[in-house]
């Protein structure tokens, strides 16, 4: 532990009141962390709390308005990413910066090319440097593979390396466990120990409470722009901790109650689509979700979800099986069809299907439903009436706005996802389908999303929850179908699930494939 | 064993015979026209070495086709300026090289490399549609030099002149199998010469140098690089700048190496052609320049199949088609190969993506 080296030892990393306004808002205010060397210092805090902010002006990215950095006990101005990386300072950002078409070496080396002349580069060199820095931490890297064909847990390590062949010294981690597998951020903290055992300074930006707790020395924790405690993992508990980063008390488990599932109403069989680029994606998928129940689907994200998903609200043709609504067959119907037929859609991306970023915010309220009465007549649409019932949505669901008729895009994350959720949810429903409700949100507002998912669910809609998050699928389903490779490879009761199983079933799923049959025929 | 019978009954076959027809007479025309199919690509080459490197890094740039023709205007109209304060010119042995040539060779790539500069400038800096920019620099040298031209050509004047081509040793050019291959890339002016060294420079460059590694990563994942502390901003302008000195070399090539001359529109679409060649050479040099090989090879044949038509029956055949059809054959061709019948070729995934520094204040 560092305790033993003394505490005369100046920290790796010190910054000292730092402040950064944006114009209307304070992103951080006056903000202080120490990082020990050798140390995992993890900062915790909600979305908008100010941790990219203040990492942005740790590696240069943004001048910070009072305040300063001192690494090593000494002051420094750092002018940008790459004067960051010549102090030692690396990051590795939540979404990857890798380049999916070059190799494992390329994506390392670039930036800091090793050279065999001051033109070309020594590609032998520095795969022997890459390939040895690998067997130091524990993992064999083949350095010319794609980094776009590897598992997510694997460019994860790419990122790593990235960084330590920069002789990294403090190395910032956004995020990263968000797309693993539980037995891949397992090995990813091995790493990191390993790393801090080294003497490598780690911070580790993260709002899941239990991993902080296993892998922080210590925690420091934001809320609006200000550093609102700082605890050891030793003393405190997962709910001191989302109290200090929400303000207020937070249920943090979902109490989903009691569920009472009556008939199917959503039934595939043999469910077969292919991805954008003819590939097929969903291989044979039979599913079915009753009234009154949630279904989950966990996976590793790319493994035919979304395909799954989009061939279901009739966004994307089947290439073969059916699905069929309560007892109906509507195979490849089109999703206003699907819509009108009581089935209601959250997608993933709700920038890019969810919402029209530039359209008021009343307008996206209606986007299911604006050329029907009462929001047109005819083909003549009635803004009134439109913005009559956007006015008492928005106080329905709690969505943060000035206005009515301000664009979406100027809402907050979660503001939008519940104006997709408010639009969605507002009817009599036969099958919710949500893909990632709630990627990317805060604390609050996933409290928020989860308790109108079970509302419907006690209401006696079928619902089907797709999420990368294994713990949401796991806290929320009444089922759980793990998907690997486009099939369903095991379906599990989602009260006695437990997490470790269901991981390896996402990682390795055809290998499982006896555990699969058992479940299935249970 | 003897074939003849075999083979003769394949003629038999009407339309098996006139494919192996077509082949005999490819195989008759090509090698002695080599050198003049090499004339044909070197435009194309260079011109698609420009799209490279702009496209690489993530600019397209449809304003090749402007700015080779800016280039070649420029080039010869700078000769027409300098050539009576040289006086009697004295070619040199070697590709019969003069100083207003050279003078006339480095305004003609100076010119090119100022109008990608400012195409740079408009799609990097001011994140204007790249196409628009590329439309205008094409709109704008079509008009420009049109007008130009006849104002100067009036009283017809003299250039500099034009690049003289290498004659190689016959020992070499006389070689059985290899010898019309050496003659196709050693009978040829200095920038028709160079394009061989600077395809297969540019191959190495950009995927083994520094900069090359830079400029993939650029084209495909800015922010990436850009996290790694790259200059993308810097990094796209030098490409698309040293893009411009390959459509410049182009454009000169037309104007005082293949010809002492300059027409409206000489550049006759090669700049389009040479993005087609480009994306069928799936953004590597080496590709595209076997994508131009292959496109000259179809604007040479349109041209000896007026001049030496095949015999039998596919000259037959041949003679009852309108014999523009021929001149039309590689434009035909770069719509096949755009529609996609080459397979489906990725571009770089930031490919005509405007980048935007992260907020930094």
């Amino acid at each position: 532990m560092t305790d033993e080296t003394g505490p005369t030892l100046a920290p790796a990393l010190e910054m000292r009141g730092i402040t950064k306004r944006y114009p209307g808002v304070i992103a951080n205010d006056g903000i202080s962390l120490q990082v020990r060397p050798g140390e995992i210092h993890a900062l915790l805090g909600e979305n908008g709390a100010g941790k990219t902010t203040l990492m942005n002006v740790l590696y240069g990215l943004a001048t910070p308005d009072e305040g300063e950095i001192l690494l090593d006990g000494q002051p420094v101005a750092i002018s940008g990413p790459a004067d960051a990386i010549a102090r030692g300072i690396n990051m590795v950002h939540q979404h990857f910066m890798l380049v999916p078409v070059l190799s494992v070496a390329e994506n390392i080396l670039l930036g800091d090319e090793t050279m065999a002349n001051r033109i070309f580069l020594d590609r032998r060199e520095a795969r022997r440097r890459i390939v040895e820095l690998g067997r130091r931490f524990g993992f064999e890297i083949d350095p010319d593979a794609k980094v776009g064909s590897l598992s997510v847990g694997w460019q994860q390590r790419v990122e790593i390396l990235k960084a330590l062949y920069r002789k990294a010294r403090i190395l910032v981690l956004d995020e990263p466990t968000a797309v693993l597998t539980p037995q891949e951020t397992e090995e990813i903290f091995g790493v990191l120990r390993r790393l801090a055992g080294e003497g490598h300074s780690i911070v580790f930006i993260s709002h899941k409470l239990y991993e902080v707790l296993e892998i922080a020395d210590r925690i420091t924790v934001i809320r609006r722009g200000r550093v609102v405690g700082e605890r050891l993992p030793s003393a405190t508990d997962e709910d001191d901790l989302a109290e200090l980063m929400v303000g207020r008390e937070v249920q943090l488990t979902v109490d989903r109650g009691v569920s009472h599932p009556a008939g199917p109403v959503l039934q595939i069989r043999g469910l077969e689509a292919r991805d954008d680029r003819g590939q097929a994606a969903v291989r044979g998928v039979d599913l079915e979700v009753r009234a009154g129940e949630i279904f989950g689907i966990a996976g590793v994200a790319g493994n035919g979800q979304d395909e799954l998903v989009e061939a279901i609200v009739g966004l994307r043709r089947p290439s073969a099986g059916t699905v069929s609504l309560a007892g109906q067959d509507v195979t490849g119907r089109s999703p206003r069809k699907m819509n009108e037929a009581g089935v209601a859609y959250v997608p993933a991306d709700r920038h890019r299907f969810g919402l029209i970023l530039s359209f008021p915010l009343a307008d996206n309220l209606v986007l299911t439903s604006y050329y029907r009465k009462p929001y047109a007549r005819g083909i003549v649409r009635d803004p009134k009436a439109i913005l009559r019932d956007a006015t008492t949505t928005i106080e329905r669901y709690d969505i943060r706005t000035p206005a009515a008729t301000v664009r979406a895009s100027t809402l907050s994350g979660g503001n939008q996802q519940k104006a997709v959720v408010a639009r969605e949810f507002d009817r009599d429903l036969e099958l919710l389908v949500l893909d990632q409700p709630t990627r990317g949100l805060d604390v609050g507002s996933i409290e928020f999303i989860h308790r109108q998912v079970i509302a419907k669910r006690d209401a006696g809609t079928a619902v089907l929850l797709v999420s990368a998050e294994l713990d949401e699928v796991l806290e929320m389903s009444d089922r759980i179908g793990v998907m690997f490779g486009g099939r369903i490879v095991a379906v599990l009761d989602g009260r006695t699930a437990d997490k470790n199983e269901v991981g390896l079933l996402m990682a390795t799923g055809g290998a499982e494939r006896v555990a699969a049959l058992a479940a299935t025929s249970a | 064993m003897d074939l003849t019978p075999f083979i003769n009954g394949l003629y038999g076959i009407p339309v098996f015979g006139v494919l192996l027809q077509v082949i005999g007479y490819l195989v008759a025309v090509i090698p002695p026209n080599a050198p003049n199919i090499m004339q044909q690509a070197t435009p194309l080459a260079l011109a698609a070495l420009c799209g490279v490197l702009c496209e690489r890094s993530g600019v397209v740039n449809i304003g090749i086709e402007g700015t080779m023709l800016a280039a070649a205007f420029t080039a010869w109209v700078v000769g027409v300026a300098i050539q009576p304060m040289f006086g009697t010119p004295n070619p040199s042995d070697i590709f019969g090289i003069t100083i207003p040539l050279i003078i006339s060779l480095a305004a003609g790539v100076g010119v090119a490399m100022a109008i990608s500069a400012l195409h740079a400038w408009l799609s990097i800096s001011l994140r204007a549609d790249q196409i628009i920019s590329g439309t205008i620099i094409n709109i704008a040298a079509v008009g420009l030099t049109g007008y130009l031209n006849q104002l100067i050509s009036q009283n017809s004047p003299a250039g500099a002149g034009e690049f003289a081509r290498f004659v190689p040793p016959t020992a070499l050019t006389n070689l059985p199998g290899i010898g019309w291959i050496l003659a196709m890339l050693l009978n040829q002016g200095p920038i028709s010469i160079s394009v061989i060294v600077l395809v297969i420079g540019t191959q190495l460059w950009l995927f083994r140098s520094r900069w090359g590694l830079r400029t993939r990563a650029v084209g495909e994942h800015p922010r990436a690089a850009e996290t790694v502390g790259i200059d993308v901003i810097r990094v796209r302008y030098r490409n698309v700048i040293l893009g411009g000195a390959f459509a410049g070399l182009a454009g000169a090539f037309l104007s005082i190496e293949a010809t002492n001359s300059f027409q409206d529109d000489m550049t006759a679409g090669r700049g389009f052609i040479a993005l087609a060649a480009m994306i069928m050479g799936r953004w590597t040099p080496i590709g595209s320049f076997g994508a131009a090989l292959l496109f000259a090879t179809f604007l040479q044949l349109g041209q000896v199949i007026n001049i030496s038509p095949p015999s039998g029956e596919l000259g037959t055949i041949m003679a009852s088609v309108p014999p523009q059809l021929f001149d039309a054959l590689p434009y035909i061709l770069t719509i096949v190969i755009l529609a996609g019948v080459v397979g489906r070729s990725i571009p770089p995934a930031a490919d005509g993506q405007p980048y935007e520094r992260e907020a930094a204040t």
